[in-house]
């Protein structure tokens, strides 16, 4: 096994290396000119304007040559100036990176915990109504186009009902709190402020489902999966006989080893968790990485596109890599080579 | 008979578990390919009358409302099909041919040709499919055929991994061995008699992938790098259906375009797989 984590750790540099090479080639080899996104049409007429902001921004010199400088420049943290922001990209996403995090364990944390009462419910009563119910919201959790669900979930919760406030962190009335960890909800509470506390927190809620769904219907179908396996072995039987209750069973005795299947998909909803807060953000206006990726792509603001996309990678790789080391971890009978 | 795949299950509950979600699944799905390939010959309603048919909400006379120019919601949805449907179908089909080409090939003679693809492969699934996605259509810019080609380049690597997987799995099989022995080339063992013996994952993968593509298709046009605003493109529409936010009519009946069709596909391609592949989950 060490073996194999090694060689996992060893593969990181390398595949991280092919990585920024594909961001640098996606951000390089552009149609169009990328001039057109820094400069107005008046300023591209003028050639003194035009040579300026050239050398300015590294684009008078060669392409080999520019790739050595990116290289040097993303092993010290410098993803380079973005085109539309003026400001480091380093620093644009180092601002809205709470944002993102925030909402991504909240949604997460939704994910799960629902997921896994679900999961537990449909297999105890399997192929009752509570099993292809579970089944039915984990299917449309994983079809429904997030941007669109949150949409209408905006409509219908905040706008119609009004139970929910709408898009945003905080409602522009409230003073957001200082920052300390840079989650509203956890920097509030630090500095007493209930108000705005239940504030940013009402502001998570809707978010969070429409993100956290598609999450709930893997780990729902996942534990029903390893929970049907494990009721049938022995030692629930034993642990029946000696007269523990249904709930007991499913929790204290099934449940514990049906959650270590589980922890292969964290990995995996990863991946629907980044796709999802691009979308998620787009939609409630949530001043995160995703809205900022989106943004980007949109002005062809190359140098925050190539930073997002490398950020997103390392991030995905990482929980890549986590995940297989804690699979290997709880469940030491796994042999990886 | 020496493939892999098994006789039918024929206990009925199981049997008729395959075959439901298939069977609506199916149904769906022609619904959709039908209305794509028939659309075109209803016209397009005009976004002419403006004054009295701006924004309406469904009424018998327009079911899905009409949208800011006065156009009919669901006429705009059916003409959607027109560019989800033929999308999903192209860039898996590249994706499939690219990514079993290049699998078989890594998988079949290996070496450094086949390193290096697999590190190929490695390299582009580091990405998240959305972001990767989003900066090959960033830097080819806007347009359909564009977003078509960078969701080409993030699904062919998932075929490449699958198809080197088979390939490694059937090329120790007896049979392989045998025609090898008889004198049969590289090529003729490759595509004779490992390369048929594959297409049953490839096939259920492929069936669920047609609605994710459908999905980020939509997501691509819905953030502005797919389809643009005249287009009835599902993804832009919503975005439209967005700015005018107190209509909601105006994105729901794209947005329940694209949930049915995705539905629709995830139904066949579970039943598939029921049906060819019991083992699986």
């Amino acid at each position: 096994m060490a073996r194999y984590l090694l060689r996992r750790l060893l593969a990181m540099p390398l595949l991280l290396l092919g990585v920024a090479t594909a961001a640098f080639l996606l951000g390089n080899v552009v149609k169009g000119d990328p001039l057109a996104s820094i400069l107005n049409e008046r300023q591209m007429n003028n050639p003194e304007v035009v040579a300026a902001a050239k050398a300015r921004w590294g684009l008078d010199r060669s392409m080999p040559e520019r790739y050595a400088i990116y290289l040097g420049n993303l092993a010290q943290g410098d993803f380079g100036t973005s085109f539309r922001t003026k400001r480091p990209v380093m620093r644009d996403l180092l601002d809205r990176l709470p944002a993102t995090l925030e909402l991504v364990f909240s949604a997460m944390l939704f994910g799960s915990v629902t997921g896994i009462a679900l999961g537990v419910a449909a297999a105890h009563w399997q192929n009752g109504p509570a099993d292809h119910g579970a089944r039915l919201l984990a299917l449309i959790g994983s079809s429904v186009p997030v941007f669109w669900s949150s949409l209408i979930a905006l409509y219908v919760f905040s706008v119609q009902l009004g139970w929910l406030p709408g898009a945003g962190r905080l409602d522009a009335a409230i003073r957001p709190p200082e920052s300390v960890t840079g989650f509203l909800t956890v920097d509030a509470a630090l500095a007493g402020d209930w108000h705005a506390f239940g504030n940013a927190l009402g502001h998570l809620v809707l978010p969070s489902v429409m993100l956290g769904w598609a999450v709930l219907g893997i780990i729902s179908r996942m534990i029903r999966a390893s929970m049907l396996d494990v009721m049938q072995q022995d030692y629930i039987m034993t642990a029946r006989a000696k007269g523990a209750g249904t709930l007991r069973v499913l929790l204290r005795h099934a449940l514990r080893n049906a959650l270590v299947p589980a922890l292969t998909i964290i990995g995996f909803t990863f991946a629907y968790l980044i796709t999802g807060a691009i979308l998620t953000e787009t939609v409630f206006s949530w001043p995160g990485i995703g809205s900022y990726a989106v943004d980007a792509a949109r002005a062809l603001d190359h140098p925050a596109i190539i930073g997002v996309t490398v950020l997103g990678a390392l991030a995905f790789l990482t929980a890549n890599l986590l995940t297989d080391i804690a699979y290997v971890f709880a469940n030491p009978r796994i042999r990886l080579g | 008979m020496i493939s892999g795949t098994r006789p039918l299950r024929l206990r009925p509950p199981a049997f008729l578990g395959a075959r439901l979600p298939l069977a609506i699944g199916l149904g769906v799905i022609l619904f959709w390919v039908l209305a794509a390939l028939t659309v075109q010959f209803w016209p397009l309603d005009p976004p002419l009358d403006m004054v009295g048919r701006r924004l309406k909400p469904p009424s018998a006379e327009h079911w899905l409302g009409t949208d800011a120019l006065g156009r009919d919601v669901l006429s705009r949805t059916l003409h959607g099909a027109r560019f989800s449907i033929p999308i999903a179908v192209v860039v898996v089909a590249a994706a499939v041919a690219l990514g079993g080409f290049l699998g078989a090939i890594a998988g079949f003679f290996g070496g450094l040709l086949g390193a290096a693809i697999m590190r190929l492969v490695d390299v582009t699934l580091a990405f998240p499919p959305i972001l990767l996605a989003m900066a090959v259509a960033a830097s080819l810019g806007p347009g359909l055929e564009n977003a078509a080609i960078a969701m080409i380049v993030v699904w062919w690597p998932l075929y490449a991994r699958l198809v080197r997987a088979q390939v490694l799995e059937v090329r120790e099989r007896e049979h392989v061995e045998a025609a090898v022995a008889a004198g049969a080339g590289p090529m003729r063992v490759l595509l004779r008699h490992v390369l048929p013996l594959c297409w049953t994952p490839v096939l259920v993968n492929a069936t669920m992938d047609f609605g994710q593509v459908v999905l980020l298709a939509a997501s691509l046009s819905f953030i502005g790098l797919g389809a643009t605003p005249p287009t009835p493109e599902w993804g832009a529409m919503i975005s439209d259906g967005a700015k005018y936010f107190y209509h909601w009519w105006i994105a729901f009946g794209p947005g329940m375009a694209i949930l049915i069709v995705v539905l629709g596909f995830n139904f066949a391609g579970d039943g598939l797989r029921d049906l060819l592949d019991p083992r699986t989950e």
